[in-house]
């Protein structure tokens, strides 16, 4: 497993019916792109995030497929329409298979 | 009048004539507000000592707009990933005398302001020392730990953990007394040529800033910002290995990072910046 990762998110607490919300993610990680290779001339194998999803109550915000050209520490910064109170989830895939999960309730008045 | 005054005339003036020279650019207008609430000071009156520049800028007002956003949010300034693993091992026991930074020092809040005054005068080693002696001082004599790389990943990541809580303090190192003498040396080495190109820290930060040198434009050379967070290698770095780099460039043969030589040039320039707020960890390119 890839050391030292570790998600953020940052979503606001609260937000009008209906309003568009800025959200912004952040994964430490190395993203090792598999192009290197170590002082002894071995490749590096690639070790990356491949994939990151949003969902908001079980519906799908965004989807993004990640490639190995994408630098250290991947941010995205993405808007969405909050209908009502509920619950984002952020899920980050990494190519050793381990799975980053992180949730941010949002209260709609 | 600034030597720098005179250069944006000789060039409004070479640009009338139609010689084409490209305009002398920056610093911009903009304003730096971190988190919503931290203001930062990025202009201020030159210090008295300064004899050949009116106004002090920080280097944050000669990057681009995009650059210059990431740094206004925590959340998108990239070297708070690297604050975060300062945090931990600031609690973390370490050595043969069972000590954490935190065993003596309690929260990092309580070395708000240290800083803003380093370099500093110790008056028990007789000698000026920069935030990295002392860190690795107390990771030897305090906690028996072994000590760090100069302007290793471990040291400049705890470098940025104890600025960030000084942040839009200004800059105010002292000059006189016991470091009087190290601040002098220091000023020599600014205005010294060194290398095959035979630049001086002068020529380029002094003599050019605003102006391109190739693709980069050129600050005043301030370091209130460090440590830096650059978008070129994705990772903080330290004064020192930012004054090799520079010497480098000049194709000379550089000092040694934690040496004497860039401890008083540490000094001096920071003694140019007295008045700028602390910004590190900040963003540059």
């Amino acid at each position: 497993m890839a050391s030292g990762v570790k998600p953020r998110v940052k979503v606001p607490k609260s937000a009008a019916a209906g309003e568009t919300i800025t959200i912004k993610t952040l994964i430490s990680h190395k993203m090792e792109s598999g192009q290197r290779k170590d002082d002894d001339g071995n490749p590096i194998p690639r070790s990356i995030i491949n994939r990151f999803t949003c969902d908001f109550n079980g519906e799908n915000v965004i989807d993004i497929t990640l490639e190995p050209a994408i630098s250290t520490n991947p941010y995205f910064q993405f808007d969405s329409v909050v209908p009502e109170s509920g619950e984002f989830t952020f899920t980050w895939y990494d190519d050793d298979g381990s799975v980053y999960e992180e949730k941010k309730a949002i209260e709609v008045s | 009048m600034s030597y720098n005054k005179k250069l944006t005339i000789g060039l409004a003036c070479a640009s009338a004539l139609g010689f084409g020279v490209a305009a002398w650019a920056g610093p911009d207008e903009d304003n730096l507000v971190i988190n919503g609430e931290i203001e930062i000071v990025t202009e201020a009156a030159a210090p008295e000592h300064m004899e050949y520049v009116d106004t002090i800028y920080s280097g944050w007002r000669f990057r681009s707009d995009e650059t210059q956003a990431v740094q206004a949010d925590d959340f998108d300034n990239p070297s708070m990933i690297f604050v975060e693993t300062a945090m931990e091992v600031w609690d973390t026991v370490e050595g043969t005398e069972g000590k954490s930074c935190s065993s003596c020092h309690n929260d990092v809040e309580s070395l708000r302001g240290v800083r803003a005054v380093y370099p500093k005068w110790n008056e028990k080693a007789g000698e000026v020392r920069t935030l990295e002696h002392q860190i690795n001082d107390c990771r030897e004599n305090q906690m028996g730990a072994e000590k760090w790389k100069y302007t290793g990943g471990d040291m400049v990541n705890m470098v940025s953990l104890i600025s960030m809580v000084s942040r839009g303090m200004p800059m105010n190192v002292a000059i006189d007394g016991p470091a009087q003498s190290t601040w002098e040396q220091g000023k020599e080495l600014y205005y010294t040529r060194f290398g095959q190109l035979e630049l001086s820290c002068a020529n380029c930060h002094e003599d050019n800033y605003g102006n391109m040198i190739r693709a980069d434009h050129l600050s005043q050379g301030q370091i209130n910002g460090f440590p830096t967070y650059r978008l070129k290698n994705t990772k903080l770095n330290s004064v020192h290995a930012r004054f090799k780099g520079c010497v480098r460039d000049t194709r000379a043969h550089t000092f040694k990072p934690g040496g004497p030589e860039f401890t008083a040039l540490e000094l001096y320039v920071a003694s140019r910046g007295n008045g700028l707020s602390v910004e590190g960890p900040s963003v540059r390119n």
